[in-house]
């Protein structure tokens, strides 16, 4: 029951009602001196009056609003309790600052009601329309919060998303085996290591950029391979050999950058890391009528059915399909199949640009 | 005698600089063979008989756990004395993390000069005990032994996925053995013999029937009371309780007989210490 009851009135929610009541008190003020002003009756009474309908309104809607949304993010109850609410509140407000107008004026309690219908009638509107304006004000400005909120969180959420594709681009096994063997080249074969150093600068710096960028030339995807493929091919020495076939009418088209990188992983770490003596890596782009169609082709073990795959082994191919899924829609495709001469061949299809 | 090494390593740049930097640490040690594959480590080792052995736990084909595993059986111990292992790991491995926790030497890629240094030392320090006639064959052996299986239950333990379920596994859910596998079979621990992992597999096996589990032996070990179950063999996982009775061939391998199971089990050399005569 505290708990309860100290989970509804949050330090939050008590400021919250503390302006609530304030603005009310302002907005009924500026009702009864306009009343008077019109000469509906004198100054007291009519603050009176205004104070103590207004005031039961905000403690019926405020409070009821605070119960109802509870087990909510949202600040206001939607739907018809949100109706409701207002509509008790009004109902409320209206009979018991009547009632105690009434009594503070030394008047039969409820008089106008039967012999100043018009009156009773004003009234009424004036509050209905008093409460559903300022309800209506603080349920847009907390909607508006609330959607900002939602923004921050989402824009959180992508930058998240960002981090791990760049973290899966840079995997850090990868870096940490380039260095090393950088660090044997520097002191057995420095412009060897100087060239690995470049090939290192370049992937990074696509790497880096490429998780920013919407879109690059396939050249630049291409070179991009290329130099991940050198850096491998130091590492696993003749275990890996690989090819690059790009023609030149297709260097401009645009591709989502890095979109190859894990099928070029896979096709190494499943294809040919597992098989002693290695093997080759081709990676091949073609026109055919309005398509661009991308192999990579690794003669290493091979698509193995019976295995399971294992816990980062599915992620590359993932993300290669919600990538194109996202750009292209229904008109992309990938797929995978066994290589004639053993080996696999992953196939990416997505549409030229007219 | 000049201390001998072999090492295996698939990175041929790594390989090399170990080379370099093993020079350099211990000029008299004398590297017989660099290889770079797991089948290869065997076979060059089961040759070579080398006194110290440098295995990368990342390896094509056969990794060095592997390697390891199946070289302390087949190792020829009245031949030459078991060799001292040593494995190779990047940092970021888990093994590395494994190795640190238990305070088990290894060599860390890329190699240092100051941290060789201190393996060497201690490697030096293991040959000369081993050849001091004041330690009896045998239980050099059992101390090499009892080194190797702690390096491969360190490494072994970290390869099963670090976080991993470790709480006790009360039932398995297996397809049975020559079925289609579109039924599922949930086997009760209790009634379990033995596990044998085979090839994709690992196999369970109950008193009366087979069935396949897809989960790797060394996902299993984790979630197993190793109260209960013994690893008596890089492949095989028994329930203690079903050891009925346990033999020596004349080659000096071990073998196990299980209550209810007609086979025999394999005991490796690496394990047969649980079952020295009482």
């Amino acid at each position: 029951m505290i708990d309860a009851l100290a989970r509804t009135f949050t330090p939050e929610n008590l400021r919250d009602l503390l302006r609530h009541g304030i603005t009310t008190a302002v907005f009924s003020s500026v009702i009864a001196a306009a009343l008077a002003i019109s000469g509906r009756g004198d100054w007291g009474s009519q603050f009176v009056y205004s104070l103590s309908i207004g005031m039961i309104i905000w403690i019926v809607i405020d409070i009821g609003r605070m119960l109802l949304t509870r087990r909510s993010e949202k600040k206001w109850p939607l739907g018809a309790p949100g109706v409701l609410l207002v509509l008790s509140g009004v109902a409320a407000g209206f009979l018991g600052g009547n009632l105690i107008g009434d009594a503070w004026t030394d008047r039969p309690y409820l008089e106008f009601w039967t012999f100043a219908p018009h009156k009773f009638a004003s009234t009424l509107l004036i509050t209905l329309v008093a409460t559903v304006a300022i309800c209506y004000f603080y349920y847009s400005r907390g909607k508006a919060k609330y959607l900002e909120g939602q923004i921050a969180l989402a824009e959180r959420d992508a930058a998240d998303a960002r981090l791990k594709l760049l973290e899966t681009q840079l995997e850090p096994h990868m870096l940490f085996n380039t260095l090393a063997n950088l660090r044997v080249l520097i002191a057995t074969d420095p412009p060897r290591a100087v060239a690995m150093l470049d090939r290192l600068n370049s992937y990074l710096r696509v790497t880096l950029s490429g998780s920013r960028a919407l879109t690059h030339p396939l050249a630049n995807e291409f070179q991009r391979l290329g130099d991940y493929l050198e850096l491998m091919s130091v590492r696993m020495g003749p275990r890996l050999a690989y090819r690059l076939d790009l023609p030149d009418d297709l260097r401009d088209v645009p591709v989502p950058p890095l979109l190859l990188q894990p099928l070029v992983e896979n096709a190494i770490r499943h294809g040919l890391e597992p098989k002693v003596e290695g093997g080759e890596i081709t990676v091949g782009a073609r026109r055919e009528s309005q398509n661009l169609i991308i192999d990579v082709r690794d003669t290493g073990a091979g698509i193995d059915n019976a295995q399971p795959p294992s816990e980062d082994g599915g992620f590359g191919l993932a993300q290669v399909r919600e990538r194109l899924a996202t750009v292209y829609g229904a008109r992309s495709s990938l797929g995978l199949v066994a290589g004639p001469a053993g080996g696999t061949c992953a196939t990416v299809t997505l549409p030229l640009p007219p | 005698m000049k201390p001998t090494a072999l090492i295996a390593e698939d990175e041929p740049l790594l390989a090399q600089a170990l080379r370099a930097e093993l020079a350099a640490a211990w000029p008299e040690l004398q590297v017989l063979a660099v290889v770079g594959d797991g089948q290869s480590a065997v076979r060059e080792a089961l040759r070579l008989l080398p006194q110290v052995l440098f295995f990368d736990i990342r390896m094509p084909g056969q990794d060095g756990l592997g390697a390891a595993a199946e070289l302390a059986d087949a190792w020829p111990a009245d031949e030459a004395p078991m060799p001292q292992l040593v494995f190779v790991t990047a940092y970021d491995e888990y093994a590395a993390r494994a190795f640190d926790a238990q305070a088990i030497d290894y060599v860390l890629k890329p190699v240092q000069a100051e941290r060789l240094q201190r393996t060497v030392a201690r490697l030096q320090q293991a040959l000369e005990l081993r050849n001091s006639p004041a330690v009896p064959a045998d239980d050099a052996l059992a101390s090499t032994l009892s080194q190797w299986r702690k390096l491969l239950a360190a490494a072994g333990g970290a390869a099963a996925l670090p976080g991993a379920d470790t709480a006790p596994l009360k039932l398995i859910a297996a397809s049975e053995a020559g079925s289609s596998g579109n039924t599922v079979r949930m086997v009760p621990i209790d009634e379990v013999q033995y596990f044998e992992a085979a090839d994709k597999y690992v196999r369970v096996l109950t008193r009366s029937h087979e069935y396949l589990i897809r989960t790797p032996l060394k996902q299993l070990l984790p979630q197993l009371d190793p109260k209960v179950f013994w690893q008596v063999h890089r492949a095989i996982v028994v329930r203690s309780e079903a050891i009925e009775s346990v033999h020596r061939d004349e080659a000096g391998k071990m073998n196990l007989d299980l209550r209810g199971r007609k086979e025999k089990i394999p005991v490796s050399r690496l394990y047969a210490h649980l079952f020295r005569a009482m």
